[in-house]
């Protein structure tokens, strides 16, 4: 089967680049203030991306970068898009977090809050929640950027009955380190013949994450 | 292309075979008691297994101190299913996937000495040292999708299959009762200090439990207990990130979507049924809005507890086993049924011919999966 990719965000570290081109973010030194710069820039206007963990944050910001100014919504269905990302620290950067209000007895403060961003898949779940999007979940946990899995994983997904589009890739954030690559995958058809598309294959992938 | 479940194992504080835990099962035994972790100092009930046992079985383990508790306990599950099946995960069609929501997480906490490198907390170096002591010719591959990954896993090796190259798939899925997940649940009152009671009118709340179950899915109908994957799919509430949907509609299009053009008649469904009044309330309108009103139901986690990444295969292995002895198992802590949507909930042990039976799963961040076994 035929699959493309129709828009893409690659963020490392303090930069993001849309479909290939860089954002002009001022470079700041603490993560969450480039997200929340990112944020403005991208006009999101969710008050609720303040209360998220910085994995979530980043998922949030690098799939609205990836579908600003792209028809993918309109011209997918919801209920047929599936969420399907991957990365290497899984939530351990907010599992220390939560752990840190719980080791001393005394400031013994364990957090709903927090907790709720222990698993990685919650940022599939904002993503969903902000858009609507009701398809195929998973969530695959890996050494390393693996485009080998993430090319075989949509292929598959998009191979099921009910699935027709995908948001896919890599998410991670650990030790206040941000590496994300979120593509937009289509079947190849006549609504996207006049936008500008990548077939989705490994070599494409580890072009857009290098 | 047919794929089908094979050779299983369950270790949980009601056995180390699948076996075991299914003649504890009919035996009403529960794996969930009254216990006190850690810093906490409020008595829960948790299903947590045996240290001595775990010491003896231990011996079957080469080089035991080089692995944490839940790679000792992950690796006497496979090996039991790699011997059982004659498989090897050195054979390069074979592929191991872990299903996992904490892995090692007990080594983040300050107060427990312990030798290993704060590496072995992330997933994927846990699953490789797992790979290796097996010879694995190929890299484990991790899956940790909250409360679903167990069945999503089943759902992912049966299409992985499906696609190639590989002919066998081990699952296992783990997870360990630790202090954090104990107060992360604590924390969100979800807690029952008593046996849970899933589906009922008294139901109070979540234990928590810690279990390792694995299972092949395969090309081949290999095993005496086999059954066919029919199909299996995942939906998202877009709802909620910890609170599931009112009217059930990502369980709602993960059921419709695994029935779709079947016209089976469903013998009965193993539901996720963790016994916080929201879910279990979830899952019956789910059920209803399905039309499955007279398929019996039950949830196995009055027995062990939710054992988070490992429930899905753990439940699915026990339903595999109960339909091959031709057997509905009660809904453990079940009496009074406390739910609004039509569904009949299993109150007592019963012979009676299953043929097919559906497995959910739901968890937070708003996912939800559902997979159709046959016999």
């Amino acid at each position: 089967m035929e699959l493309n990719i129709t828009s893409y965000c690659r963020i490392k570290n303090k930069s993001i680049f849309v479909n290939g081109k860089e954002l002009s973010i001022p470079k700041e030194d603490v993560p969450s203030y480039f997200f929340a710069d990112v944020y403005k820039q991208l006009e999101i206007n969710y008050p609720k991306f303040h209360k998220m963990d910085n994995l979530s944050k980043l998922g949030i910001i690098a799939t609205e970068a990836a579908l600003k100014e792209n028809d993918f919504l309109r011209r997918n269905s919801l209920e047929e898009t599936a969420i399907l990302l991957a990365n290497k620290a899984s939530s351990l950067d907010t599992d220390r977090n939560y752990q840190n209000t719980i080791n001393n007895k005394d400031q013994y403060l364990p957090s709903p809050a927090i907790f709720v961003y222990t698993l990685p898949n919650i940022v599939i779940g904002e993503i969903a929640i902000k858009h609507k999007i009701t398809g195929e979940n998973a969530f695959f946990v890996c050494d390393s950027f693996d485009a080998q899995l993430l090319v075989n994983q949509a292929q598959i997904s998009l191979t099921q009955q009910g699935t027709t589009a995908a948001i896919c890739g890599w998410v991670d954030y650990d030790n206040g380190m941000a590496d994300a690559l979120i593509y937009l995958v289509e079947k190849a058809s006549d609504s996207i013949k006049n936008i500008n598309f990548n077939p989705l294959n490994e070599a494409i992938l580890n072009q857009f994450y290098k | 292309m047919e794929i089908f479940t094979s050779y299983h194992n369950i270790i949980s504080p009601l056995g180390f075979t699948t076996k075991e835990n299914h003649s504890a099962l009919l035996k009403d035994q529960l794996g969930v008691k009254p216990h006190n972790l850690g810093k906490l100092n409020e008595c829960f009930c948790l299903s947590v297994i045996d240290e001595q046992k775990i010491n003896d079985a231990y011996g079957k383990i080469k080089n035991a101190i080089l692995f944490t508790k839940l790679e000792k306990l992950s690796i006497l599950s496979i090996q039991d299913v790699l011997i059982q099946s004659g498989i090897s995960l050195s054979d390069p069609k074979t592929l191991l996937i872990y299903s996992t929501t904490k892995g090692n997480i007990d080594l983040l906490d300050n107060s427990v000495k312990h030798s290993f490198p704060m590496e072995r907390t992330y997933l994927p170096v846990m699953a490789n040292a797992i790979g290796k002591y097996f010879n694995a010719t190929n890299k484990p591959l991790v899956l940790s999708n909250a409360c679903i990954s167990g069945l999503l896993a089943i759902i992912t090796a049966q299409r992985m299959i499906k696609a190639g190259p590989y002919d066998n798939i081990i699952v296992c899925g783990g997870d360990l009762v630790t202090e954090f997940t104990v107060s992360g649940f604590k924390s969100f009152n979800a807690l029952s200090t008593e046996p849970c009671m899933p589906f009922d009118a008294k139901r109070k709340g979540i234990n928590l439990g810690e279990a390792v179950s694995t299972i092949l899915i395969t090309k081949n109908k290999l095993a005496p207990t086999s059954m066919k994957i029919v199909s299996g799919a995942s939906a998202n509430d877009a709802n909620h990130i910890s609170g599931p949907s009112r009217t059930g509609d990502g369980l709602f299009k993960a059921v419709s979507q695994t029935l779709q053009g079947n016209k089976l008649k469903i013998d009965t469904i193993n539901a996720h049924g963790t016994a916080t009044p929201y879910n279990d309330e979830m899952e019956s309108i789910a059920f209803e809005r399905v039309g499955l009103t007279d398929s019996p139901v039950n949830s196995l986690k009055g027995y062990y507890g939710h054992t988070l990444g490992a429930a899905g295969v753990l439940e699915t292995v026990l339903t595999i086993e109960a339909a091959h002895q031709n057997q509905l198992i009660k809904s453990g802590g079940y009496s009074e049924k406390g739910v609004s949507g039509n569904i009949q909930i299993i109150n007592k042990h019963e012979t009676r011919n299953i043929q097919t039976f559906l497995k959910t799963a739901s968890g937070f961040g708003g996912c939800n999966a559902a997979a159709l076994f046959v016999k």
